[in-house]
């Protein structure tokens, strides 16, 4: 084969692998994108709980992103922490209830204020601190917003944005 | 327009057009297989069999299967194993299938260290070998997802957070892979995409490259014994088939292979008919359910020894070391310093290694198994951890050290 004749069929390759490699890169994309979670997974991604129908000491679980979440009002034994959700002059424990080790979801013992976590025995306090066992660090708190007596779940608003600066969640 | 005679049989038509002669000779009956090999030998073939009849069996659980969260659970407890006739026999199939693969993968592997069958030429086989484990563990977890029963859920939870890189807390990437913040059916339909088609093709392609990468070191023997193929083959062809060292694949080795096939399958359809319960945990009989975790969560008996590797350390050195774990593998023909192709029991201090390590991922196995919540068998499980990673650390020195054979 003549030099000239390689050379011609050489600039063909190198044409088509350029063309090919470009086109691979868009379809990368586009794979990527495909995977990314749907916009109507986003837009579900709110959850709102009022609030004011909470009684003390006794844990209510609400379902956001398809995690539980723990609410727990705070009667006035139980410690003040600066993770509580204050709402007027009631303090409550809002967390993403899964444990941090594995996680599984810790149980509420009303009576010692403990969650429990029946898979490796963890404990977390009624503020959702570690206080025994795998767990690595404490329960996450949710991005809220406080509207009046709700709570929006998903969005962050200033209170949450704070606890998040002074690195009380994750 | 190339030149075609008048054929006179079917065979001679075939072949005028697809060589089939030729390839029948390169396949089979010149493909030549040492004579001093075991019953060990067979599990390549076995391994093959299974993968045919789990794909068999999942073309009939796939034509009632729906990949969806709210019907998953149903299509395959109701309809598959209650309405379609003889659907409890490919979901049993398939089940006992996809854990006796298992069993025979870690059979064939353990026989490739023990006889050195993964150096001096041999290494792509080992490294195809083990992608073909990467990939079955990888289409065993997605097929786990496809019932949508509470170990499911959660094994599809606990698996696809380990990705979130403990302290580096990468929860985008988490959900990225989920397709949402937990697993929903955006999860549920991509890994059934996965299981079904993407990751069997995968398997298929690496079937055939370690076929193809066989071909040229040829298949190890009992001795490690190296000799002339072609001189071999010679005079098997001229008949002196007792003086030969060799047979060919097809029909001679494909007959002692189909004898332990049948041994085999005795056992499996036994398990399939009286036994199907070991491979059907009764916790993934409930529905999944995002807000009630199970007692204690354990992956199938074929991950545990990984698992236990992950367990006993903080999260992320019990991260880290995973994944080392995971991959510690492949690198084993490097690792391996000593020139010997020989049996373990003449290779001195690798002997203690193989059969230490043999019995070191089986504790890990058991102690998998177990509640964490017991101080002595997690003792025993974080001894057995890091006894892993001490013997992997001290394989380069000790091969090194060996003498000549």
């Amino acid at each position: 084969m003549g030099k000239d004749v390689k050379g011609r069929r050489d600039f063909i390759g190198m044409a088509l692998g350029g063309f090919t490699a470009l086109g691979g890169i868009g379809a990368l994309y586009a794979m990527k994108r495909s995977w990314d979670p749907l916009p109507s997974v986003k837009a579900a991604g709110f959850t709102t709980v009022d609030l004011s129908a909470a009684e003390e000491n006794v844990l209510s679980v609400e379902k956001w992103r398809g995690k539980p979440i723990f609410v727990l009002k705070k009667s006035a034994d139980m410690k003040k922490d600066p993770r509580d959700v204050v709402v007027g002059s009631d303090h409550f424990h809002v967390s993403i209830g899964l444990c941090t080790h594995l996680g599984c979801i810790p149980a509420y013992k009303p009576t010692d204020h403990k969650f429990l976590c029946a898979c490796h025995g963890g404990e977390f306090d009624a503020s959702g601190h570690e206080i025994f066992g795998p767990p690595p660090s404490p329960l996450e708190i949710p991005p809220f917003k406080i509207d009046g007596t709700t709570l929006v779940l998903g969005e962050a608003g200033p209170e949450y944005k704070k606890m998040l600066d002074a690195g009380l969640t994750v | 327009m190339a030149k075609f005679e008048k054929a006179n049989s079917i065979g001679e038509w075939l072949d005028q057009r697809l060589a089939i002669e030729t390839l029948k000779k390169v396949m089979n009956t010149e493909y030549w297989i040492p004579k001093n090999i075991n019953f060990l030998w067979a599990m390549g073939m076995v391994l093959a069999a299974t993968f045919g009849i789990l794909v068999v069996s999942g073309i009939f659980l796939l034509m009632y299967y729906k990949p969806d969260t709210a019907l998953a659970f149903d299509s395959v407890n109701y309809t598959t194993m209650t309405e379609v006739g003889y659907g409890w026999l490919w979901r049993h199939i398939h089940g006992v299938g996809a854990s006796l693969v298992f069993l025979v993968i870690y059979i064939h592997m353990f026989t490739g260290i023990y006889y050195g069958s993964y150096k001096r030429g041999r290494e792509l086989i080992w490294l195809s070998g083990m992608g073909l484990f990467v990939a079955f563990s990888a289409e065993a977890f997605s097929g786990y997802m496809l019932p949508w029963g509470q170990m499911s859920y959660w094994a599809g939870m606990v698996i696809t957070n380990l990705f979130s890189g403990g302290s580096l807390e990468a929860y985008g990437l988490v959900e990225w892979i989920r397709g949402d913040y937990v697993p929903a059916d955006a999860f549920l339909t991509r890994f059934f995409m996965l299981h079904v088609f993407l990751l069997p093709l995968v398997i298929i392609g690496l079937i055939v490259l370690h076929f193809g990468t066989l071909r040229i070191p040829h298949v190890n023997n009992q001795d490690g014994e190296e000799f002339d193929y072609a001189e071999a083959a010679e005079l098997y062809k001229a008949g002196k088939v007792k003086e030969s060292k060799v047979i060919p694949f097809s029909p001679v080795f494909l007959s002692k292979d189909v004898f332990v096939m049948g041994v085999y399958f005795i056992l499996f359809f036994y398990l399939v008919f009286y036994h199907f319960e070991f491979a059907m945990d009764p916790v993934n009989f409930d529905p999944a359910d995002g807000l009630k975790t199970p007692a204690h969560i354990y992956p199938e008996w074929y991950f545990l020894w990984s698992y236990e590797i992950l367990r006993p350390f903080s999260k992320d050195l019990g991260l880290v070391l995973f994944a080392i774990s995971q991959v510690i593998f492949f690198m084993l023909p490097f690792l391996d310093r000593s020139p010997n192709v020989a049996p373990a029991s003449r290779r001195g201090l690798f002997k203690y290694w193989f059969w230490i390590l043999l019995i070191d991922v089986i504790v890990l196995t058991f102690m998998g198994k177990l509640p964490p919540t017991d101080a002595l068998f997690a003792n025993i499980g974080l001894v057995a951890a890091v006894l892993f990673f001490v013997l992997w650390i001290a394989l380069p020195f000790i091969t090194k050290s060996e003498k000549k054979l």
